[in-house]
């Protein structure tokens, strides 16, 4: 049998496992032992967690079990779904209360940063808010008319300048315009970066600095959008883009499809930064407030595919 | 970098084997852990990881370590032969029909640069003698089509659209024009989607059916995690795709994506995307992606040197 062949061949084993939950395979336990964590560990990795962040969520878990004097497996799934939601949970909600206040959106290319600006401009305006958005890509091809559609859906302005100019001066005006129009809250796309490119990662610090010089009182939300699908790479996105913007909180988006978006965990644990909203989907109220306990229980319920 | 992390890791595992005789099943055992943590790290599947390092193994267990190198040094030039060999040969040739147009579908996840590299093979194509068209499939994310005339003109490529109108009849129609005009090589640009999209993924289905793409190249981005297998996995068995473009290779990710596409579909790795202009389209290289999983460049050189 050629290496391929095994691979797939393995793959397939895989897949009949994987398509069974933490509760299954919990269930196929009649103690805990160690094979037990280890099985967990596989599933936590599986999900993208991490292996190091897996080994954590393992270790305090062998800890409770000690400690309470666990010996039923299936009582596992309850406490690591509490390890995991606690991990996550706090500074879940946006802190834009000044008018108006400032939400910078940024992440690597294609993650969804323009859509779900669309989706909290459409929030925002449900709550009766003056939102104006900054079209602050002008670099990507047809970046400015994309989100030209999102405003047109969400009922918010768009401020924008031709395609090539200097993004920090299209944050200034639409901070400028928000300010003489007397919005709630200004939103800025930007152009989708790797965070390896000091000069682009450059660009967003001048952004940051523009919207503190202009708006030195106001409440400002800096959120990196991190696409679910994503492995480990996202913790260094998160970790680049902390260092050159300040992060506030992340939109984790794609949680529609099979991912689980566990990296977020490596990046709490690692980085501290809470998970603000999750995007399901590419319509305009695919967006949810993320909740810890949900996301702990999706990230291990949630059956794969076949 | 993390390439002195797994050197450093082999080295400290294969300490205590002073000779350099064969290398004993116990040493390699502890090897293959290490290897296997660091291709988790890369983001390469789970299952995918340990099937490979079991084949590694199998060969590592009794192989001479070679007079002017470390035991260590041994395992990773094995690993990276078995890596090198899996990623598959550089073979970027694209089908060619005896009678023209060649069709080619791109197609692939939300976001993952379909649009881009459309414009990027255009372009490559274009400079080869051919007169490539690009088709504007997307008739979903909002100004999809503007992007793909904004990429084409910058390409110099000819871009069919028909508005809204559905996807295979944009493709028939396009076909035809193709025909009509000269065109050689017809690129059409999909909407992305997620493989568990049952009516989207019937609709690529459909235009597969109807023109019969000569190629299909699935696009995925090289900072996907786990998931990637899921992916491929599906977007294969649906529409048998005949090959990958692997994108955003500019950026830092380990891209163990790579390993885990190749190992489940068996299909080549044809290019690779290395930037958001449309010059930055390479072919696939093998080698440097499986050094890149492992996070080793230079003691590849070592090795050589040695
Ligand atoms: N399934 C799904 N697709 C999404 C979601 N959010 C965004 N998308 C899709 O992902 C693709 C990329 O979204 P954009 O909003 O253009 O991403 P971006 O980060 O602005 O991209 P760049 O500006 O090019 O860096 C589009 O096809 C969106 O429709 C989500 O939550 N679920
Ligand atoms: N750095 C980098 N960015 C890339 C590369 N390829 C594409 N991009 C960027 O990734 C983002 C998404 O690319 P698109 O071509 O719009 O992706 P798509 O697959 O067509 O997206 P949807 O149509 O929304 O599914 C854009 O910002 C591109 O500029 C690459 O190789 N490197
Ligand atoms: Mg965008
Ligand atoms: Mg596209």
């Amino acid at each position: 049998m050629g290496l391929f062949s095994k691979i797939k061949e393995g793959l397939k084993k895989t897949r009949d496992k994987m398509s069974s939950s933490v509760e299954t395979m919990l269930h196929s336990f009649t103690s805990i032992d160690e094979s037990l964590f280890e099985e967990l560990e596989e599933l936590l990795v599986m999900g993208d967690v991490g292996v190091s962040t897996a080994e954590h969520i393992c270790d305090a878990l062998r800890k409770k079990v000690k400690e309470k004097g666990v010996t039923d497996p299936e009582a596992i799934y309850g406490m690591l779904r509490e390890t995991v939601a606690e991990m996550l949970r706090g500074g879940e909600e946006l802190n834009i209360s000044t008018k108006p206040s400032v939400i910078l959106v940024i992440g690597v290319n294609g993650v969804g940063k323009t859509t779900t600006i669309g989706k909290i401009a459409s929030r925002l305006k449900g709550e009766g808010k003056k939102v104006v958005l900054g079209a602050a890509d002008t670099f990507r091809a047809a970046a400015v008319e994309q989100l030209e559609v999102w405003a047109q859906r969400s009922g918010a302005e768009l401020v924008k300048q031709p395609e090539g100019s200097d993004p920090a001066s299209v944050v200034y005006d639409a901070v400028a315009a928000a300010k003489a129009r007397g919005a709630d809250v200004v939103i800025c796309d930007t152009a989708g970066r790797l965070h390896n490119k000091k000069n682009l990662m450059d660009e967003l610090s001048k952004i940051g600095r523009v919207i503190d010089r202009e708006l030195p009182d106001a409440d400002k939300e800096v959120l990196l959008v991190l696409d679910a699908t994503t492995g480990q790479n996202a913790v260094n996105q998160a970790r680049e883009f902390q260092n050159a913007a300040g992060i506030t909180g992340i939109v984790l988006t794609k949680l529609d499809g099979t991912a689980r978006g566990g990296v977020v965990l490596a990046i709490r644990e690692n980085l501290g930064i809470p998970v603000k909203f999750i995007g399901v989907g590419e319509k305009v109220d695919d967006l949810q407030p993320f909740n810890a306990d949900e996301f702990a229980e999706a990230l291990f319920a949630r059956e794969n595919q076949e | 970098m993390a390439f002195e992390g797994l050197a450093d890791k082999l080295s400290a595992a294969f300490k205590r084997l002073k000779s350099k005789g064969k290398l004993n099943e116990a040493d390699v055992k502890e090897a293959m852990r290490e290897v296997r943590l660091a291709l988790l790290e890369a983001d390469v599947n789970y299952k995918v990881a340990k099937d490979f390092t079991n084949t590694v193994s199998a060969r590592a267990v009794g192989t001479e370590v070679m007079e002017s190198l470390t035991p260590a040094q041994m395992v990773i030039k094995i690993v990276n032969e078995e890596l090198t060999a899996l990623m598959g040969g550089s073979d970027a040739k694209l089908a060619s029909p005896p009678s023209p147009p060649t069709i080619i579908m791109l197609c692939g996840l939300q976001g993952a640069g379909k649009t881009t590299h459309a414009g990027k093979l255009g372009l490559m194509l274009k400079n080869k003698g051919h007169r490539p068209l690009l088709v504007a499939c997307d008739i979903y994310r909002p100004a999809a089509i503007k992007q793909l005339q904004v990429v084409g003109e910058n390409a110099g490529v000819p871009v069919f659209e028909m508005g809204q109108e559905d996807p295979v009849k944009i493709c028939k129609a396009a076909v035809r024009h193709a025909r009509d005009y000269g065109n050689d090589m017809v690129l059409i640009d999909t909407a992305g989607r997620l493989q568990i999209d049952e009516v989207l993924m019937n609709e690529l289905k459909n235009i597969k059916n109807e023109i019969g793409p000569h190629e299909i190249l699935l696009v995925v981005d090289s900072m996907t995690g786990q998931e990637a297998v899921n992916v491929a996995k599906t977007f294969d068995e649906l529409l048998n795709i005949t090959g990958v473009i692997l994108t955003k290779l500019d950026g830092d990710t380990r891209g163990g994506a790579a390993l885990s596409v190749r190992a489940v579909t068996g299909k080549p790795i044809k290019f690779a995307g290395t930037g958001e202009k449309l010059q930055d389209l390479e072919i696939f290289h093998p080698d440097r992606m499986a050094s890149r999983i492992l996070g080793m460049g230079d003691v590849l050189t070592l090795i050589e040197e040695a």
